[in-house]
């Protein structure tokens, strides 16, 4: 399909994405986090862009973060101290977990960019306070921009781009259940391309991009041979590798609970009323993340009605080394999921790099055998 | 050192501490005996409250530093990983998580909470702890959700905060069935404020050369301020062992003896290897004579209002040193480095407390520019001893203590 060649291609190459949205005169604002508000940066005039790592060696960054922090924080900073990432204007670091927290401070102090800000949103999501306070974050991060943009950010230029995000996050859940439906009708390698592509490149042109994907799948029939059931749950995956890995071992993934994934994306913000208010209570209502509080089960809950709607045949948990967050909730979901009669199975990670061999005989046998 | 030395140098409130701390535990022990419900809390939990509502309050932090102490850590981790926890996990959590499940440990596991309270100022471990022990013992938990402060304690902040106390003293109410008592509670801050200041005092003791104990010493009469803070107790047993250091001032007796070299650490103990590390110290004429742990339980002090204290709890709890950003911690340990008079910086990077350790090797940077002293960093866990290679550890602080001695000749 030509519309997802365009991601492909787009993915490869961000300094290239980060050139060509420059050359429209638009400044790019870099992101860490599922809840940094694309909605607001975007509305300002600016290009909000998910960092990932470039896994490049670990260098520079070895002389501010321990060896024993996720390889998406040594690695991200890397790129920042290497100068990979100064097509930036900006950056913005929503509170997640202790790593990000930090990576912040170390940021700001070794700051390279002329924009920056904090957006210390609440831990806990479930009570008035918290989104009153959530509200508070969110307009004085309205302010920020603002005062970077020169310009007045109008309830008119946020209700736009709410629209847009909605309609690509829309699009986006729509290829989810598509492939959910029709399991294998879109390779896995493509569902990658074209997340990570909707949380870097132009909005404009994903938004355009999306829709074609969704008429051309949904005329599409389901292929013959459908492969085990799978769900892959985690922080992030940014590698195809691995997806090609797990159809190649004769798995089809129908879902995710990631944070580059439907845990991004799934949820529309209500656009009626006051726009910040609406898009703090997306947040306030989404499924969270494990650096989040809703209620102590809130996420295992969701993992299995995620299963069961999916109807996985097994969930891949596939954890960062170091995730504190994600690590601490594993035995947990585990658990409901075993409860639940669904076979799982844990993959440690690093970002920078991966043990395909390896992973690919694990893939293998946990797929034969569920 | 002779036997009559080690004597003379003891400090003799240590004996109090600890027969204060087992009343302490058996009182939490036997609460269900006793009508009294048991919380618990996190190091850096706001404490005042459940004083005053005749809650006991528990710290699994605390029972974590037992546990590294008699060298139980090691197996209680392993126990936890078997469960599933990744060895990469703080420590504290991991030896609680399956202390609560094998109850084992030096005192047999910790008594059964009736509600948990979680502060996230020290870091988001606890956040994510705490909601594995509301599901293992199916109780009620507060979260006390403090937004870190990274340049500045903002009024969104303040009002979040604020709000969140009421919810917790209702939260308390709800539980305990009873109505909260105000007037209680401001005896109670009151008691808190002033067990605060005794505590400054006696950490500023070492300031005086030579220091009449160590930052090893802060670390055992620590448990007090952080399990007791708002009673009587804790005010009386500061009161006395401030008189004891300034006597012991006065008495020209030292923690060291022959105390040449002054040093500062940063960051948790080693509690499996306390006594090894003091004697490490002290054959090289150096003392510990303070560090960024321990005052912790006094540095928000200043945003306290004795007199309103429900009030100024938001800020004081909010603006401790961990949750604020690396910057200003650095300029706080600086200020502790004049004040201290320190000849060299101590840092352990700690696996297990990440929003503690990351960012340190940017406070190293900034600490040999500023104060220009020599800076170590050692590699450990608090309570783990998985990591930590003592030969190396050995290597590296011989090395370090020849540079300082060499700097100061
Ligand atoms: S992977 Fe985990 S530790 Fe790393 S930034 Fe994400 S939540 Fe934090
Ligand atoms: S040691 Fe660090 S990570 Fe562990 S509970 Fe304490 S502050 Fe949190």
């Amino acid at each position: 399909m030509k519309e997802i060649k365009v991601f492909h291609n787009a993915i490869k190459d961000v300094p290239a994405i980060a050139s060509k949205i420059k050359e429209n005169q638009k400044k790019i604002i870099g992101t860490l986090c599922s809840y940094a508000p694309e909605e607001l940066i975007y509305a300002a005039g600016f290009h909000p862009m998910r960092l990932f790592s470039s896994k490049s060696d670990i260098v520079l960054a070895e002389q501010h973060l321990q060896a024993y922090c996720c390889s998406l924080v040594r690695g991200v900073l890397e790129d920042s101290l290497s100068g990979q990432l100064d097509f930036l204007y900006g950056t913005v670091f929503p509170h997640t977990c202790d790593s990000i927290q930090r990576l912040s401070d170390i940021w700001r102090m070794n700051g390279r960019y002329e924009f920056f800000a904090d957006v210390v949103l609440p831990a806990k999501v479930n009570t008035q306070s918290a989104r009153t306070y959530m509200v508070d974050v969110l307009t004085k991060f309205k302010k920020d921009l603002e005062t970077a943009a020169g310009r007045e950010i109008t309830d008119t230029d946020l209700r736009d781009s709410i629209k847009k995000f909605n309609l690509i996050r829309k699009n986006l859940s729509k290829i989810y259940a598509l492939q959910s439906k029709k399991p294998g009708i879109i390779k896995g390698a493509d569902l990658y391309a074209i997340v990570k592509g909707s949380m870097v490149m132009d909005r404009d042109e994903v938004a355009d991009l999306l829709p074609a994907i969704v008429a051309n799948l949904e005329k599409m029939d389901a292929p013959e041979k459908c492969g085990k059931r799978i769900v892959v749950s985690g922080s992030i995956c940014d590698s195809p590798d691995i997806y090609t890995a797990i159809e190649a071992a004769g798995g089809v993934i129908v879902g995710d609970d990631l944070c580059t994934g439907q845990r991004w994306f799934e949820g529309e913000v209500l656009n009626d009323g006051n726009p910040v208010n609406a898009i703090a209570t997306r947040y306030m209502d989404r499924i969270i993340c494990p650096a989040k509080h809703s209620s102590p089960t809130a996420r295992g809950e969701n993992m299995i009605s995620l299963a069961r709607k999916n109807r996985a045949d097994g969930v891949i948990f596939m954890l960062l080394k170091f995730c504190d967050p994600h690590a601490f909730d594993y035995p947990y979901l585990k658990e409901f999921l075993e409860k639940e009669g669904i076979k799982n199975l844990l993959i440690e990670m690093d970002d920078q790099q991966q043990n395909l061999g390896q992973l690919s005989t694990r893939f293998e046998t946990f797929i034969h055998y569920i | 050192m002779s036997d009559k030395l080690a004597e003379k140098i003891k400090i003799k409130s240590a004996k109090r501490m600890r027969d204060i701390m087992t009343t302490y535990y058996l009182d939490a022990m036997t609460a269900g005996q006793n009508n009294k419900q048991v919380a618990w809390i996190t190091s850096g939990g706001p404490v005042e409250p459940l004083v005053a509502m005749d809650i006991i309050p528990i710290y699994p932090e605390n029972h974590g530093a037992m546990i590294g102490a008699s060298k139980m850590g090691e197996d209680l981790c392993i126990k936890a990983e078997n469960m599933g926890y990744s060895s990469d996990l703080c420590s504290y959590a991991r030896t609680d998580i399956s202390c609560s499940v094998v109850k084992g440990g030096p005192i047999g596991g910790l008594p059964k909470p009736d509600m948990l309270i979680c502060c996230n100022n020290i870091c988001g471990t606890v956040l994510k702890w705490y909601e594995v022990q509301a599901r293992f013992y199916n109780v009620p938990l507060f979260i006390l959700d403090t937004p870190i402060c990274h340049t500045r304690y903002s009024s969104e902040i303040a009002r979040y905060v604020r709000a969140q106390i009421d919810e917790y003293i209702v939260f308390l109410e709800t539980i305990t069935k009873r109505k909260f008592d105000y007037d209680k509670m401001a005896r109670v801050g009151k008691l808190a404020y002033e067990s605060q200041l005794l505590w400054q005092k006696v950490l500023n003791t070492t300031a005086h050369k030579p220091s009449p104990m160590s930052a090893f010493d802060a670390f055992f009469f620590l448990a007090l301020i952080v399990t007791l803070r708002g009673t009587q107790i804790a005010v009386d047993f500061y009161k006395d062992l401030l008189e004891e250091m300034e006597q012991r001032i006065k008495d020209g007796i030292s923690m060291v003896p022959d105390e040449k070299y002054r040093l500062l650490w940063d960051n948790l103990p080693v509690w499996y290897r306390l006594k090894w590390l003091s004697q490490k110290f002290s054959d090289h004429n150096a003392c510990l004579v303070a560090d960024t742990y321990t005052s912790a339980w006094c540095g928000a002090i200043k945003y306290t209002d004795e007199n309103h204290f429900l009030d100024s709890m938001a800020e004081a709890y909010t603006r401790i040193y961990l949750n604020i950003g690396v910057d200003q911690m650095a300029d706080q340990v600086l200020d502790m480095i004049k004040f201290y008079d320190a000849d060299g910086f101590l840092m352990h990077s700690n696996r297990s407390c990440k929003p503690y350790s990351f960012g340190q090797m940017d406070i190293m940077k900034i600490v040999r520019e500023k104060a220009d002293i020599p800076v170590l960093m050692i590699e450990a866990d608090m309570v783990d001893p998985r990591s930590f290679s003592q030969s190396q550890v050995e290597t590296r602080i011989d090395a370090f203590m020849e540079i300082i001695k060499q700097r100061s000749s």
